[in-house]
Order: structure tokens, then sequence, then C-alpha cells
């Protein structure tokens, strides 16, 4: 019962409650149970408010007019805030620190009737690709347990895979939501920069950052898409642009679609078995009647190099208000105001968070800036002009979404820029602000699931949802949780 | 002649906007400690800035006065530094494409003009406040000053002398408030300057130049410039050099010291401010606001000379203040003449608020009350007497003047057969003076005339009383 319940789709869901085949109390339990079964295990989240959630459960009114996530429950990256609760970005330096206020897109999933369970894991201060560095311990991956579940959402992928909840929000700088959900068999979806409020979203490199959801099935994704999109008067990046339905109108046609395979995404450093699975992905859309084109993506590999250097750029200054003076642990031993700083922040990041710091300080540091920071901006630009050159050549492209499927615990925290590797085929489109979508298309031989990624034009989300959908349905993987044993 | 000193000043100019430039809370000053603040000008995780049209508004006028061009594209960018005071740990400012650039103002000292030319004009935030307490080591911050608007005002290195700075900031000053952008209180910190001043050096070259900080008063950055300047000539002409370096003023000692060294200079690694988008100032926005942009002062000045007939001197005092010169302009209803309102609010006025060390602001005498009291004082209703002491009393406490004159019977004696029983009454009771007016001392008319004001409350019009005593006696 409960497994099945979990299994369900948000829409599946709505609908029982509806008819009353399900009650939200009966819903809620099952995540309850999950959690307790299983989060020993795989940590998942950091916070989980059982007796809250339950009632709210008993209070809440599933009537459709309360909202298309009325009674369900759902989970939240660790920093995305919510008016007074802990949200710490897997951080000692947050540690208890309630939020005065809340997200806009936070707000936007509890005015459409969620019910909150908690807030899940993350890569401290969303940085890594593993979930490893958070400080309240790391979180492993529903399919096997000796591997990452991808990072830097990884616990919101994790919790999903595992069916304690049947969606939950992340956050995307550079994969943060596509990698994990590749590595944890999901949906991800990352929206076109500025469809999504980042107000109440603690800052991890501002001009790349953007709120998505990780869920099961890509109708879920377009369905809390649309009720988390918008224009937010509270965000100056934020679109003016109407949000259509796009749950309501999957529509898949591959009749007059052209689908990009850039070669720069399937070469070197890809492993063999996801570019197999991928490629069939491809020929499965080609078989519906879609035409594949080559496109070029020259800039692929400077990429990596200039998100580095932006992302830690904007991050040294997004971070540097972490300093115990007005929320947060202070050091407890300090000589004077600077000594004060220094031991704070010493005491309150972790290594990988202290590493951006220093990276991102120097690389706009004066006599560096325009070697580094000026030059990324520049390959930005270029990327941006890539995309754009593809897309007059195509609807839409088609990548793999890692260049692995999930690796082992502990195999790369030494090695960082093994690590950013992760990111290459990710992060190139956040530098661009397009949106991307993932979804777990098979899974290869060591039964690890396997996910493509497509990409498209700005402001393209129907399209991405219509083809990803189709892709779901023409694809071997169904939908479903992990076969966690209890 | 090459300048012995060269001055460039760095101001501030706090934007009295309704609320701060990035989020809604109030800019009052004077509330309770972080009473005016909000999740975003606290700094919290996750908050973003929303730029304040309105800000950018007052930072063109105050551009636009001072002759700028303003740039159709501009940007924010983040200028990072730690201080407690500063919650986000960069300030929002802007560093390559400010609001605005190019200006020039006109300053006249001792019947010179010179031109000083403005570098450039950018916005950005204000920080909060430290507030150390007086016992123990604590300090505390107060977070309402956070994000308030400023615009930073940069001139050229064209400035000659201590004096002329004092100048070019009283000028500034007059420009804003007649604006209505800022107070311009050096004391309360809605101004602020700092300074960059080299001497040339004894073979005639330029010198190295320090900064002065921490001038509180527009006398205190004459006197703060001219000490630095004796200062570097001192060093020179001993055979030392002038070292870069940042100085404070110390006002009680009226001396600069040293604050930092140009090694210990911040690195401010300002990148362009991710969390706004660049603004764009079309033509038709620019446009707009030139058409709010008041009557400025030489332009005031110009059209006082030529529509009222008044002197130079009288001009220049009306047209120093805006206010003060609506006063006067509101006062001048019916067919009352320019030149006794202008005289009543010179010589009565101005003095009564000199001594309450008000502006005219804090007055609760109106502009209608004042062409009343003009209006009784052309017409001989009223003496020059009862004229100044109903302003001192209507500065303080307000009300109609032609009702109190009705009132309490206050009306000028000019009645020739009314002053004459008076007159008669004083001659006789002070024989002695008389004797000197006739003996050729003429001054012990005044005397008498005094006499009979006494005697009438002051409501003997006194012309009419020496004409008469003079033909009695
Ligand atoms: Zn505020």
């Amino acid at each position: 019962m409960e497994t099945e319940l979990l299994d369900l789709s948000l829409n599946e869901l709505q609908n029982k409650l509806q008819n009353s085949e399900i009650s939200p109390v009966e819903l809620v339990e099952a995540s309850i149970s999950r959690y307790q079964n299983f989060d020993k295990e795989i940590n998942s989240f950091v916070s989980f408010n059982s007796k809250e959630s339950l009632q709210k459960a008993r209070e809440v009114d599933v009537s459709r007019e309360n909202g298309p996530l009325a009674g369900i429950p759902l989970a939240l990256k660790d920093n995305l805030c919510r008016a007074g609760y802990a949200t710490t970005c897997g951080s000692n330096i947050l540690e208890g620190h309630r939020p005065p206020y809340t997200a806009t897109a936070v707000k936007a999933i509890e005015e459409a009737g969620a019910i909150i369970v908690g807030n899940a894991n993350m890569d401290e201060f969303a940085m890594g690709s593993s979930t490893e560095t958070s400080a309240y311990g790391l979180t492993r991956n529903p399919w096997d347990t000796e591997r990452v579940p991808g990072g830097s959402s990884g616990g919101s992928a994790a919790a999903v895979a595992a069916g304690i909840v049947p969606a939950a929000l992340g956050s995307d700088t550079g994969g943060s939501i596509r990698q994990p959900a590749a590595f944890s068999g999901v949906v991800g979806f990352k929206p076109t920069y500025g469809r999504v409020s980042r107000y109440g979203l603690i800052a991890f490199a501002s001009s790349l950052d953007q709120i998505g959801p990780i869920t099961r099935t890509v109708e879920d994704a377009a369905l809390l898409t649309e009720i988390i999109s918008g224009h937010d008067p509270a965000d100056s990046t934020s679109l003016d642009q109407p949000v259509p339905e796009y749950h309501g109108n999957i529509n898949p046609k591959p009749e007059n679609l052209t689908v990009g395979i850039p070669a720069e995404y399937f070469g070197e450093g890809v492993d063999e078995e996801v570019e197999t699975i991928v490629r069939q992905a491809a020929s499965d859309l080609k078989a519906e009647g879609a035409e594949l084109v080559d496109v070029s993506l020259s800039t692929t590999e400077q990429a990596i190099s200039a998100y580095y250097v932006i992302a830690t750029a904007e991050a040294s200054s997004n971070l540097a208000r972490f300093d115990g003076v007005r929320y947060g642990p202070r050091a407890q031993e300090f000589e004077d105001m600077i000594d004060m700083y220094s031991q704070t922040r010493a005491e309150g990041f972790g290594a990988e968070v202290k590493r951006r710091i220093m990276l991102g300080t120097f690389v706009l540091s004066s006599g560096y800036y325009e070697a580094y920071y000026g030059k990324a901006q520049k390959v930005r630009t270029l990327i941006k002009r890539d995309f754009e050159n593809a897309f007059e050549k195509c609807d839409l492209i088609l990548t793999p979404t890692t260049p692995t499927a999930a690796f082992k615990l502990g195999s790369r925290v030494d090695d960082p820029v093994q690590m950013y590797m992760n990111d290459v085929l990710t992060a190139p489109t956040n530098l661009a602000g397009l949106p991307a979508i993932t979804l777990p298309v098979d899974a290869n031989s060591d039964g690890l699931p396997v996910a493509a990624q497509l990409i498209g034009p700005s402001l393209s989300e129907q399209m991405l949802f219509d083809i990803a959908y189709l892709l779901q349905e023409l694809s071997p993987w169904e939908p479903c949780s992990a076969p966690l044993k209890e | 002649m090459k300048n012995e000193i060269v001055i460039g000043l760095e101001v501030h100019v706090q934007l009295k906007t309704k609320s701060k430039l990035f989020c809604g809370c109030s800019t009052e000053f004077g509330a309770d400690p972080n009473a005016n603040t909000c999740p975003v000008c606290m700094g919290w995780p996750g908050t973003l800035p929303v730029l304040n049209r309105r800000a950018v508004e007052f930072g063109m006028l105050a551009a636009l006065s001072l002759n700028c061009e303003i740039n159709q594209d501009i940007k924010f960018d983040r200028k990072n530094y730690f201080y407690p005071d500063l919650p986000k740990a960069y300030q929002i400012s802007q560093y390559d494409m400010p609001l605005a650039e190019e200006g020039q103002v006109e300053v006249e000292l001792d019947g010179e003009k010179a031109v000083v030319g403005i570098e450039r004009l950018h916005l950005e935030e204000d920080a909060g406040k430290l507030v150390h307490s007086t016992a123990g080591a604590e300090s505390y911050v107060d977070y309402n000053r956070t994000s308030v608007p400023l615009a930073e005002i940069v001139t050229k290195p064209d400035i000659t002398s201590p004096e002329q700075a004092e100048v070019f900031l009283r000028s500034l000053k007059q420009r804003m408030e007649y604006l209505e952008v800022s107070d311009c209180n050096m004391e309360e910190g809605s101004l602020r300057c700092d300074a960059n001043l080299s001497v040339r050096t004894p073979e005639g070259e330029l010198g190295t130049k320090t900064e002065v900080k921490n001038m509180n008063s527009f006398k205190g950055v004459r006197k703060a410039l001219a000490y630095e300047a004796q200062r570097q000539k001192k060093v020179l002409s001993s055979g030392g050099e002038v070292v870069q370096e940042t100085r404070l003023w110390d006002e009680s000692e009226q001396i600069t010291r040293e604050m930092r060294s140009k090694e210990e200079a911040h690195d401010y690694r300002y990148f362009p401010e991710p969390d706004l988008v660049p603004v764009k100032i079309d033509s038709k926005w620019q446009s707009e606001v030139k058409q709010c942009l008041p009557e400025m002062p030489e332009e005031k000045y110009e059209r006082f000379q030529a529509e009222y007939d008044l002197s130079d001197e009288a001009t220049q005092t009306l047209t120093a203040s805006r206010p003060l010169a609506d006063f006067f302009e509101r006062a001048l209803t019916g067919d009352v003449s320019p030149r006794s309102v202008s005289n009543l609010i010179i010589a009565d006025l101005k003095r009564e608020m000199n001594e309450r060390d008000w502006t005219i602001n804090d007055v609760n005498i109106t502009p209608e009350n004042l062409a009343a009291l003009a209006r009784m004082f052309e017409e001989d209703v009223i003496s020059s007497n009862v004229c100044s002491e109903l302003i001192a009393e209507l500065v303080e406490s307000g009300g109609d003047p032609e009702a109190i004159v009705e009132e309490r019977d206050l009306k000028q004696i000019s009645d020739a057969g009314e002053l004459e029983a008076i007159i008669d009454e004083v001659i006789n009771e002070n024989p002695d003076a008389v004797e000197d007016i006739r003996s050729g001392a003429d001054q012990a008319i005044g005397f008498l005339i005094g006499q009979v004001m006494q005697k009438t409350q002051g409501q003997a019009d006194p012309g009419q009383a020496r004409k008469m005593l003079q033909e009695r006696v």
C-alpha cells in the first residue's frame, strides 16, 4: 500500500485525494513511515517534521480550490527559506538559522496546498556534486547505498528516489538539480534563468542559480514548474512573462521536430555505456519521426573553466555576509573584530566552501580580474552564441546529463578537479540561462539509472516537457522508487 | 600661474527619498535603532535588492543641476569589504557605468569666478552605524541608515584653495536644497566630504596627494584642507617627501592624523551586481525628469534682478535658499511692493530666525501674514516698531496680523489732531530738551520723539511726530 501510494504521480495522488480513495493523513503517514525505515541509511533529510506534518494533514481540505498540491507531502532543499524553520544550507555557519521570511517559490507551493515535511540534505552551500560536503553528514544513493546520490540537491533527489516524498524542490547552479536527479533515477528540471523567482533561495552564484523541481515523472515536473514560475517584483532578474499551463498542455509531437546532437557532449570522458543508452534515446525519437542533426557546441571545453571562475567569484561575495554578526553561530573566542570574523568563518565553513571562496576572491582581485573574471564573462557570451547558432539548426539538444552513472562514495572527494568534471555537461546551460530537463532512460549493467538531458532555447519549457514526456513513454525506464530494503 | 594647491573632492549626498535604495523601508532620520529595517536591508540570506527608481530620478536631478551628462546605460556593482555596519559585506555601488559624468559648476570667491569640473556622479547605498557602549567593550549596530540612497559626487582636481572648496560645497548644498533631493546637513551626516590634496614641490612639480577624511562641517573642510596644505608644504620645504596615505581631521586638535597608508588600502574586488539588471535611461525618462528640474539659484537670481526692484545684496540673500525665495514670492500679493516685503524679510524675519536658529520652514508666520504687515506698513496703518514686534510675535505663535492690529488697537497715530495733545504734553514736560533744540542741539529732537512714541505705545507715526515737534519748537 505504502510503496504503491508513493509511486503515484502528483496528478494521480490529487485525484485519489479528491475521490477520498486516500486521505492526506494516510499519505503523510506513508511518507513518515518511509522516512523512518530508510532515512537512517540514506540520510536524505536534515530536518523532518513528522508531528507537524500530520497535524497539517488532519486539517487540510483537499478540495480542488485549495490548490493542485493540497494534502501532498513535499520536501525542500535546505537552502530555500521558510519563515520560522531552520534553513542551514548544509552548513555549520547557519546552524539553527531560522529565516524571518519565506521564499517566493516556497510560498507558491504552500499556497498550492503542499505539506512541507522537511528540508533535504545538500552539499554545503550547494557546492558539490555528491552531497558529501554537508555539515550534517553525507547522503547515500537509494539505488546503491555505496554510491553518491549526486549533488548538490542530492537530498532532494534521494528523498524522491526513495519514495519518501513524491517530489521536492532543488536548486541548480551548474547542474545541481539535473546531476543528482540523473544519479538517482528521477526527473529534474532547471527552468530558464528568471522563470522562477530566486527570492528566498540562499545564493551560491546569483547569475546562475535557479530553483526547479525534482520529481518521478515529467508530468509532475511540469506541474511543479507551473506552480513555482512567474514574475516576482522582489527579484529584479525574474522574467515578466506569462506562465503557460505546462502540465495540462503536454502534447508530444515528434513530427517536424529536429533534435540536435552535439559531438562535444558524447566524446572523451563520457562513459561508453552512458553514450550508448543516450544515443538509443535519440534513435527512439527518430523512430517516432524526429530528425536528428549534428550540431556543434565548440565552447563546451572552456565552459567548465568559465563556470568555476564566475560561480566562485559570485560565491565569494555572496558568502561574505556569514560573519556571525547578525545570525548563525559566532566563534566563542576571538581577539578583536577581524579575529571574530576569521574564527567564525574558519569554524563555520567546510573545506570545499573555503576552497571556492578563496578561488573566487582571487579571480576578482585587482590585477587578476581581467585575466580571469573578465575572460570568463567573454567565454560566457561565446557560449550563449554557440547555443543560439545551434538552435538555428534544431529545436532542442539531446545529450547525456552526466558523463557517468553514480560513482562510489569517497571516490572523488580528494580530487576537486575530477569532481568538477561532473558539471561539464550541465554547467553550459546555466551560463547560457537556458532551460534543461533530465530524465532516466535506462539502467546500466550495474542496474544504475542513466539519464538523458534535453536543452531548449530560452522559455521553451513546454516543448521540453512535451518531448521529455515522449521519451519517458518510449524509453525502457519506468518511473518508480528505488528498491530499498528495510 | 600654476596653482600652488590642487584639491579634488568626493562628496556623499544622502538623497531624501521616502524609502531606501533597494527595499521599502523608511529613510526617516532619528527612528529607534533598527526600527527602519527589513530582511532585505539587513542582508538576510536569500534576499534580493530591488532598485528604487525614485532614487535614480533624484540622482538624475542632482546630476543635471551640476551640468552632468546622464548616461543612457547604467549598472550597479558590488564593492566588497568586511565591516559590521555593512550587512551583506558588500556595498551596492556603481563602478564603471555611473549614472552621470562630465559636469561643471561655476563658483565665485572674492569676486573671482572659477569652474570646478565634475568627474562623475553615481548612486550607492549607505552603511549602518556602530554604537559603542560606554561601559564595556561591546559595540552595537544600528542598521536604520543601511541602504539609504547616496549620490557620490567626485570633482576633478580643479579646486585651488581650501576657501574655494568650502564655496563649492556651499554651492552644492544650495543646489541640492533647491532640488529638494537632500538636506545636505553635514552635522547630521546627510552630506559627507572627503578630499584629495596635493601641493606643488619647490621644483614646481605637482606633489604626492593625501586623502583627508572626517571633516564634519563646512568650516571643518576649510580648516582641515588649510592645515593639510601647510603640513605638506612644511614637509617639502624641509626636504622631506609627502607619503600617499589617508589622514583623518581631528576637530579638537585641529590637525590631520595618519589613518592608513597606501599599502593597507582595500582591494574592493568590484564586479557587476548579478542581482540587479542594467538600467536603461532613455530620452523619454530623461526628459520627464528634466521637466521636474526647478529654477536653479543662478536663474532665480537673474529673474529676481529683472522682475523686482531690489538691491544685489537683497536678491542674493533672498535667492540663497529656495524656501526663502518662495516665501518672498508668495508674500507678493496684492499691490504690496517687492522692496518692502524684501525689507521685512531681510531686516526682521531673518533676525528672528537667526535668534532662534530656525530656517524659514520653522517659522509660524505665513507669507500672507507678512504681505498683510507690509501692506499696513506701506499704508501707514502701523508703525515700523509695531510691524517688527508683530513679526517677532507671529514667527513664534502665528496669527492674523490684521485682526491683532484691530483688536489691540495698534494702528499708527499720524493724524495731527490726535497727536497734538501728546506733543503739547511732551513739550511741557521736557523744557530742558526744548531749550537744547532751540540752541541748536538737534539730537534732542530724537529724545522728544522717543517720549511721544512711549506715550503712544509706539503707535505714533515718528515722521509726523518729528514734523510737528519741529514746527512747535
Ligand atoms: Zn529594508
